[in-house]
């Protein structure tokens, strides 16, 4: 089993603590994993991306290869389309539908759903939305973990135990906002399309 | 994964390995992407649980005083990125011909793509430049075991050793098994002062000496277990050699290769190269494809060692991109290999979304102060230096006409205004100032050049992350002054948007001066004040207030 997922976002929007909590619940799960990261300039408010691999077999390389990827896991849907050409043909996209505008130039949302919708299994998660109803707009990144989770040939209660301990040196409230995030997250992706329409 | 499997950067696959050959120090300067190798040990030594590791003003200080504890005995370790280097070089060359006493170990993180740097230089040719060994892991296990065997070479053949990485390995995490560490050497520096004493007489023996220890180098890259041969069945029409990660990305292509099989191979790791084992390929081969990240070194190098019947294929003959990075694709169409097919859907065409400055960024108000101040002055001409700056070059800033390398803004600056320019502004940051724009500024002092130069004072290195200024915010002045500058033409502003028309006022003064003028504009960075919140520091609000 292999699995590769390319994470997309704008640099701030916290697409490496996304990485590193797949990672983690992949390793507990005896997988072996690599983990690409993005630093430095491009970090300021620009395009980033992460490569994530998991794997019951040796990884080779830290990038994905075109058309490799099973998942493109975007924090903004303009950023989940940057990628496209590494997902492989029956590849998902999780994407929030939140666009993140700090360019000029960013383009009607309307076309830009459409062409992920265009892939059959794709997902756009109401992700800020979720988020405030499990008790905080900053557990949005735990909606998207929830909601590729629907994709990742990981255990949930597994992923649940990596959030869980990723924050457990903070306040009990906070692990149960971030899990409940992540449990909404999950919840609207195997719900389908409903949960990002609106 | 095993018992004693860390999750590590690659970057701090060789800091662990530092540590676990007992190192006594580490020094370095930050530079995306090496930074997390000394983050990591600065990390252990402010717990108290690692040897001393400290940033520097730059990476020829750093450089320098990774060879003074190694000439007192200890090993010790020097990190920068590949530009780094070329402000070490003089240290790092020189430091070929002396007796290293404990193992000296520069490990340098290559930028092919410059994905945060200037060029994509690469840093094996400083390797070859200096007649030192040099060591390319291809993964964090590597990284990790390559610095544990670099400390041993160091003091083995007496001479510095590089560790040589790129950016996809610094920043890439995998489980990486660890080893038990050794004890570190005593104090007790070199007592062979003719090696140590680079005069000119003595220089000439050492470098008598590091030519003839090249056999010896030549003999253990020659029989090091990280260059691995593998033949194949495969009629003798061709083969492979792999560098760094072109290694994996060639690995990961291996199984589409189909009916023809694998082609014999060779992984390179070690140089010098191992000139054999490459001969030997070559005579059972008509043709080797070389996919190596970075420069085309051993591309450029087989055409030197191999008989010309034999085709070498690679980055000179565009059979790989000659810029940029390797990836699993562009490996793949040179192993001629058609794409594999990825998913189809119509995407719009999407709008290009650079790195900017921070929402707020105190950088900003200053370029737009001396932007407006500027507006109608003839004879204008700015330049910037290397930093989160350097984003006000794009729009929708657009100040800086010139940005090269670091502290060239205030020598440029001199230069331009020397040549006949009038109205000369330099931009430079805090730390970067630091690193090399004191020299610059003592020749604008000493010839009175009419420039003036903006010291962007945000008390961190923030392009890389947050490293703390080396000296306390408030010192620029008194250096200013210290050199010479004109007391009435040292000037601190507030970095805000509030206090633009008070900024601008000061800038047209300034630029209309005949000399050196300096104008410090002070704010913190947001990410600065970001960390402190974290650490819940009572300085944050006061910080925050300047802000708004
Ligand atoms: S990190 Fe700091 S210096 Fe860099 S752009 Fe943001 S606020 Fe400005």
């Amino acid at each position: 089993m292999t699995h590769d997922i390319v994470l997309a976002g704008v640099g701030g929007q916290g697409v490496l603590s996304i990485a590193a909590i797949i990672a983690r619940a992949a390793m507990a799960e005896g997988l072996a994993v690599r983990q690409s990261e993005v630093h430095g300039m491009a970090q300021r408010g620009g395009a980033v991306s992460a490569h994530l691999r998991i794997s019951d077999a040796p990884i080779r390389g830290d990038l994905i290869p075109s058309g490799g990827a099973d998942l493109i896991l975007s924090m903004e849907p303009v950023e989940s389309l940057r990628y496209v050409s590494f997902l492989k043909p029956d590849g998902v996209i999780v994407t929030a539908a939140e666009p993140f505008v700090n360019i000029a130039d960013y383009p009607d949302l309307g076309p830009i759903i459409k062409a992920i919708e265009g892939l059959a299994r794709s997902r756009v998660v109401a992700a800020a939305e979720l988020a405030r109803k499990a008790g905080s707009i900053r557990a949005v990144n735990m909606v998207i973990v929830g909601a590729a989770s629907a994709f990742i040939p990981i255990a949930p209660d597994r992923m649940e135990r990596s959030i869980a301990e990723l924050f457990g040196a903070k306040e009990a409230s906070v692990v149960e906002v971030n899990l409940r995030a992540f449990a909404a997250g999950r919840a609207s992706a195997a719900a389908g399309r409903a949960a990002g329409a609106e | 994964m095993g018992i004693n499997d860390v999750v590590l950067l690659g970057d701090e696959a060789i800091a662990l390995g530092a540590l676990h050959s007992g190192l006594g120090a580490a020094y370095g300067y930050p530079g995306t992407p090496s930074t997390e190798i000394l983050e990591y040990l600065i990390g252990l030594y402010e717990k108290g649980s690692g040897p001393r590791a400290s940033w520097c003003a730059n990476e020829k200080t750093a450089y320098e005083e990774a060879l003074g504890a190694s000439f007192a005995g200890l090993r010790a370790l020097v990190t920068m990125k590949h530009v780094g280097l070329n402000v070490a070089a003089d240290p790092f060359v020189n430091s070929a011909l002396v007796a290293i006493k404990g193992g000296l170990v520069l490990a340098v993180a290559d930028d092919p793509g410059m994905h945060s740097s200037q060029d994509e230089q690469d840093s094996r040719f400083y390797a070859e430049f200096a007649m030192i060994p040099c060591l390319e892991p291809a993964n964090q296990r590597e990284a990790y075991e390559m610095t544990r065997e670099a400390f041993d070479l160091s003091e083995r053949f007496q001479v510095p050793v590089m560790i040589r990485i790129t950016t996809r390995l610094a920043h890439s995490r995998a489980g990486v098994g660890v080893r038990g560490a050794r004890a570190g050497n005593p104090l007790g520096k070199s007592t062979d002062k003719a090696a140590w004493t680079l005069l000119p007489g003595n220089a000439r023996r050492r470098y008598d000496r590091l030519c003839a220890i090249q056999a010896e180098l030549q003999a253990w890259s020659a029989a090091s277990p990280w260059n691995v041969a593998e033949a194949s069945s495969r009629a003798a029409d061709f083969a492979v050699i792999t560098g760094g990660l072109g290694r994996n990305y060639f690995e990961e292509n291996l199984g589409d290769l189909g009916v023809s099989g694998p082609p014999s191979r060779l992984h390179i790791a070690t140089y010098p190269l191992p000139i054999e084992k490459i001969r030997r390929l070559a005579a059972a081969n008509k043709r080797i494809l070389v996919i190596e990240e970075g420069a085309p070194f051993i591309e450029k190098a087989l055409r030197g060692i191999l008989p010309s019947g034999v085709e070498v294929n690679g980055k000179l003959d565009g059979k790989l991109p000659r810029t940029g990075e390797l990836n699993p694709d562009n490996v793949r169409a040179a192993l001629g290999l058609v794409p594999r097919p990825s998913a189809r859907i119509e995407v719009p065409p999407l709008p290009s979304r650079p790195p900017q400055l921070c929402q707020g960024c105190p950088h900003a108000d200053s370029y737009a102060a001396v932007a407006k101040a500027v507006e109608g002055l003839p004879s204008t001409l700015i330049t910037a230096d290397i930093g989160c700056y350097a984003l006000g070059a794009l729009p929708p800033f657009n100040v800086p006409e010139a940005l090269v390398c670091m502290g060239a803004s205030i020598s440029m600056a001199v230069g331009a205004a020397e040549a006949g320019y009038e109205n000369v502004v330099a931009f430079i940051g805090d730390s970067t100032f630091l690193h090399s724009g004191l020299t610059p500024l003592v020749d604008a002092v000493s010839r009175g050049a009419p420039i003036t130069i903006v010291i962007l004072d945000n008390s961190i290195t923030a392009m890389t992350g947050g490293q703390p200024a080396l000296l306390p915010s408030g010192r620029l002045e008194e250096i200013a002054r210290g050199v010479g500058v004109d007391v009435a033409h040292v000037l601190t502003i507030d970095a805000t948007r509030a206090a633009t028309d008070a900024n601008v006022a000061v800038f047209k003064r300034e630029i209309a001066h005949r000399g050196v003028s300096v104008v410090i504009a002070r704010r913190e960075c947001l990410e600065a004040i970001k960390a402190k919140k974290k650490k819940g520091s009572a300085a944050v609000e006061a910080a925050k207030e300047a802000c708004e």
